[in-house]
């Protein structure tokens, strides 16, 4: 602390009383006091519309598991089996004699359509950041970036039809199955579905990795494969592991393109070639059909509750990681 | 000597003379080299994997649509229960639905993109603030239709119009207009707003007239990629407003408005999957055809949006 006046304010402009402002009273031109009383008023209103704004998103979020939640409740109190709903694989809503709501075969699923897509998404995004953000150099960079965000821009029903129309055939030529949409079509669907959001969070978080790390590490000798594998990767790996969740996150969360090709059968997959249904395409498929109000028409709604509570938890993993990541760096 | 790894090119030492020998590549240095090559052609192609089969697929796409590319095939209703015609009625419903969503996403969007650059300060407010975007950015898109259909159609008493679906499209697409406004505001160097409160302006006097006009392209080309992304989606239109078939004038201006709010519509998203999955006896190109308008659609705005990032970038004048 020399010299106290010069000390700026943190950040913002700084509080001076408006009343006791010189500049208000001494400009020849200075508007009258009620129109700066207007203005000032109208400034106020538009803050508070930023800050309800800026809010906005909580109340979204809120809402969101508010209106899903009150559509399900109801079931707590109508003798809901929820124990069922949680471990039986029998998804049978409609049948007359006893109809059941177990969601275990569609939970797993989502589950192994995502998995196996992490199992091919997971190291060809990986490559593929590596490739753009240490390799590829000048135009080429450039453009497999914009190639990348456009794959990501590509809708999911697009990618619906395209396994369906062409994936499926290839499928059936090559493995002489019957029908060609099934746990493998879809696996490679959200594959390379999940591809572009994977890419983009690990190319940013190798960007994050200061350039000191690979200059360092160049100038004892390191190959540039070196530099990846053993400074890149350990000083990244935090970063890659939020995209491998955010990659997941959107994989349990896709619709349409997994309610195309998957083949549609409640069932727990034994084989890649297996039809399956997950819990996205389940409400997909059934909500048009159902009764508003009726069990089947809530039981989807807590399937909807349950795709939120998952999502939720995955995006707050990957965002405690990243947070990690900045607290340790600010440290 | 030492046994070393480079014994072996030691043998051949008094064949060379000793400069030579100096610089020759060990087998070490060999062996690296050729695991730099390795790696680098692995990464290489673990990314051609990714981008061709791709641009295969896409053309594959245009020549079996071929056949039915068209002016009319735009300009023309489906006709004969979708069997024949073109992708006029969807066509307009997604401009429809677009137009309306932006009304809402956009102007929330945005003020909440300076809330969170030029308002908030950090503290544990301001961290739920950013965690609820990430999250409502992470929500499976058939929960936003969920919502909608709660919220909007039911509760707000919409009914299934285009109104509920365009409102469920802004809440879905609004952390997209966030995070581009605010990555946009981020940009202008803090130097322009400390020079503007110095001369006793209000934070808000300072966002006006200084921080907008310096991003507003930057928050243009959030706004533009929010169109893409809304014009895609059919899960959140699914239950809240888009239905398969809606009677839509062939002629007149009534062809051009065909929809009000209040009025399901068709969207060129939900029309292909109707196509694909629902209706039957539709030939195959009209299939492809839809599904390449739709994506061109898309692939345009995208570009566009892409287009003008690069040409900001590159005109960029701090």
């Amino acid at each position: 602390m020399s010299d106290p006046a010069s000390v700026p304010p943190a950040s913002g402009p700084p509080r001076i009383s408006r009343a006791a402002d010189p500049v208000d009273t001494t400009l020849p031109n200075a508007r009258s006091r009620g129109a700066r009383g207007w203005v000032r008023w109208a400034e106020r209103l538009m803050e508070g519309l930023i800050y309800l704004c800026g809010w906005s998103a909580i109340l979204f979020v809120l809402a969101i598991f508010f209106f899903v939640f009150i559509e399900a409740a109801p079931l707590a109190v109508q003798g809901f089996d929820f124990v069922e709903f949680f471990t039986s694989v029998n998804w049978r809503p409609t049948s007359n004699v006893r109809p059941q709501f177990g969601t275990l075969a569609l939970l797993i699923g989502s589950l192994s359509v995502t998995g196996l897509a992490m199992l091919l998404a997971v190291p060809l995004g990986l490559g593929a950041a590596v490739y753009i953000s240490e390799f590829a150099t000048g135009k080429t960079k450039e453009v497999l970036k914009i190639v990348v965000e456009l794959l990501a821009a590509i809708p999911s029903v697009v990618w619906g039809f395209i396994g369906m129309m062409v994936l499926g055939p290839i499928i059936i030529r090559f493995t002489g199955t019957p029908v060609g949409v099934n746990l493998l079509n879809g696996s490679v669907i959200l594959a390379l579905m999940s591809v572009p959001i994977i890419v983009s969070i690990a190319e940013d978080a190798l960007k994050a990795v200061p350039d000191s790390y690979r200059e360092a590490a160049l100038s004892l000798g390191a190959s540039q494969w070196e530099v990846v594998y053993r400074v890149l990767f350990p000083a990244a790996k935090n970063g890659l592991l939020a995209a491998v969740l955010l990659g997941v996150g959107r994989a349990i969360g896709e619709t349409m393109a997994v309610l195309m090709v998957t083949g549609h059968a409640i069932q727990i997959p034994r084989s890649l070639l297996d039809p399956i249904r997950t819990l996205t395409a389940t409400i997909a498929a059934e909500l048009g059909e159902t009764v508003q109000g009726d069990t089947h028409f809530r039981a989807l709604f807590l399937i909807g509750l349950v795709l939120f509570a998952l999502t939720f938890v995955v995006n707050l993993a990957a965002d405690l990681i990243v947070k990690g990541i900045r607290h340790e760096k600010n440290a | 000597m030492r046994k070393t790894p480079d014994a072996a090119d030691d043998r051949n030492a008094a064949a060379h003379p000793s400069g030579e020998q100096l610089f020759r590549p060990s087998t070490y240095e060999r062996s690296k080299a050729r695991r730099q090559a390795t790696a680098r052609w692995v990464f290489l192609g673990m990314t051609l994997v990714l981008v061709l089969p791709v641009f295969a697929i896409v053309g594959y796409m245009v020549i079996q649509a071929w056949p039915v590319l068209s002016f009319s095939f735009l300009w023309e209703n489906p006709q004969n229960r979708m069997t024949a015609g073109g992708v006029w009625a969807p066509l307009v419903g997604t401009f429809c639905l677009v137009f309306f969503s932006l009304l809402f996403a956009a102007p929330i969007g945005v003020l909440a993109g300076i809330y969170l650059n030029e308002y908030a300060r950090d503290n544990w407010l301001t961290r739920a603030v950013n965690l609820a975007v990430m999250n409502l950015a992470g929500v499976p898109s058939i929960v936003h239709g969920l919502f909608g259909f709660g919220a909007f159609v039911l509760f707000a008493g919409m009914g299934k119009s285009v109104l509920a679906a365009a409102c469920t499209l802004a809440v879905m697409t609004l952390p997209v207009i966030i995070t581009s406004t605010r990555e946009a505001l981020g940009a202008v160097p803090m130097a322009f707003r400390q020079a503007c409160w110095n001369l006793g302006a209000s934070r808000w006097h300072t966002v006006r007239t200084i921080v907008l006009p310096n991003s507003i392209s930057g928050i243009l080309t959030g706004v533009i990629f929010e169109v893409s992304r809304a014009a895609g989606e059919t899960a959140p239109i699914l239950f809240t407003g888009a239905v398969y078939y809606v009677k839509v004038a062939d002629h007149g201006w009534e062809a051009f408005f065909p929809y009000g709010p209040t009025d399901r519509c068709m969207a060129l998203s939900m029309h292909l999957f109707t196509l694909a999955t629902q209706a039957s006896g539709v030939p195959e190109s009209l299939q492809y055809g839809t599904a390449v308008v739709l994506m061109a659609l898309i692939l345009a705005v995208n570009g566009l949006s892409i287009g003008l990032r690069s040409y900001l970038r590159s005109r960029k004048r701090w």
